[in-house]
């Protein structure tokens, strides 16, 4: 089932994002911040947990998605060391997918090059 | 009468202006466009998480090899120019999967490859990961505190 719903809710998710990119003046920027800020909100309540168990990636993979790996960081973090881990944690728990990209993006960037 | 008929052509190259700016995409196909697209994407990466699964990870575990397979393939995509042509059809369906944030990071660098590779490439990286993830922080941060406070637990 967490493949049908993987499909819908990613779906949905950015589908969302496309109504409000295209009903308001906010420049796609806006909308990923606005979602990446969202999901640390969602995260926050739980609601984001509950939604990652029945959608799996189609909850984890969009940009909300992101925001809640930030929280859901900090949360263990603090259980383990203390108010510190409101600094440590989060970026250790999406590190994973930054430093790919950081490392990617630089390897794409020598090898490649923009075609018009 | 001259004067008249150059005016009747400036308003029609105006009116024809004025209908090539215009987007042409409908509201309706547009969502369905990011629709389509990002419930794709998310489903490769379901996929991708159930490969690790069956290599005995927890779903919790799978998570950040399935960001980095995919992370992956947005940045192979992008290199390829294939990445931004999605984008032109499927707007936030592919933005908004984690493979837009890899299109949005490497293809600015390789745009402003030729500034050089201290400010062109390393700086450009950021320009969109930049704002997600400084605000992505501090959104998080402020959560984090909120039930650091009130005592919430995971």
């Amino acid at each position: 089932m967490t493949f049908v719903w993987a499909f819908v809710v990613g779906g949905l998710l950015c589908a969302l994002a496309q109504l409000l990119l295209d009903t308001s003046n906010l420049t796609p920027a806006h909308v990923l911040v606005l979602f990446v800020v969202a999901g640390a909100l969602a995260g926050g309540t739980g609601w984001y947990h509950a939604l990652v168990k029945v959608a799996g990636a189609g909850a984890s993979v969009p940009l909300p998605g992101f925001g809640y790996t930030l929280v859901k960081g900090i949360g263990e973090a603090v259980q383990e060391k203390g108010a510190w881990g409101l600094f440590t944690g989060g970026l250790e728990a999406a590190g994973g997918g930054i430093k790919a990209a950081v490392l990617f993006g630089l390897a794409a960037a020598l090898v490649f090059r923009p075609r018009a | 009468m001259q004067a008249q008929g150059a005016d009747e052509a400036l308003r029609a190259r105006y009116r024809y202006w004025v209908e090539a700016m215009r987007p042409k995409k409908p509201l309706a196909r547009n969502l369905a466009w990011a629709f389509g697209v990002g419930g794709a994407i998310s489903e490769v990466g379901q996929w991708v998480q159930w490969f690790f699964q069956r290599q005995g990870m927890s779903p919790d575990q799978a998570g950040t090899p399935t960001a980095i397979v995919l992370v992956g393939l947005g940045a192979l995509a992008t290199g390829l120019g294939w990445y931004d042509r999605l984008t032109k059809v499927a707007g936030m369906g592919a933005s908004l999967p984690i493979t837009g944030f890899a299109n949005a990071m490497v293809a600015p660098a390789m745009e402003f490859r030729s500034e050089g590779l201290v400010l062109g490439v390393g700086a450009k990286l950021f320009t969109v990961a930049g704002p997600v993830l400084g605000w992505g922080m501090a959104a998080a941060f402020v959560v984090g505190l909120a039930r650091l406070v009130l005592g919430v637990r995971i």
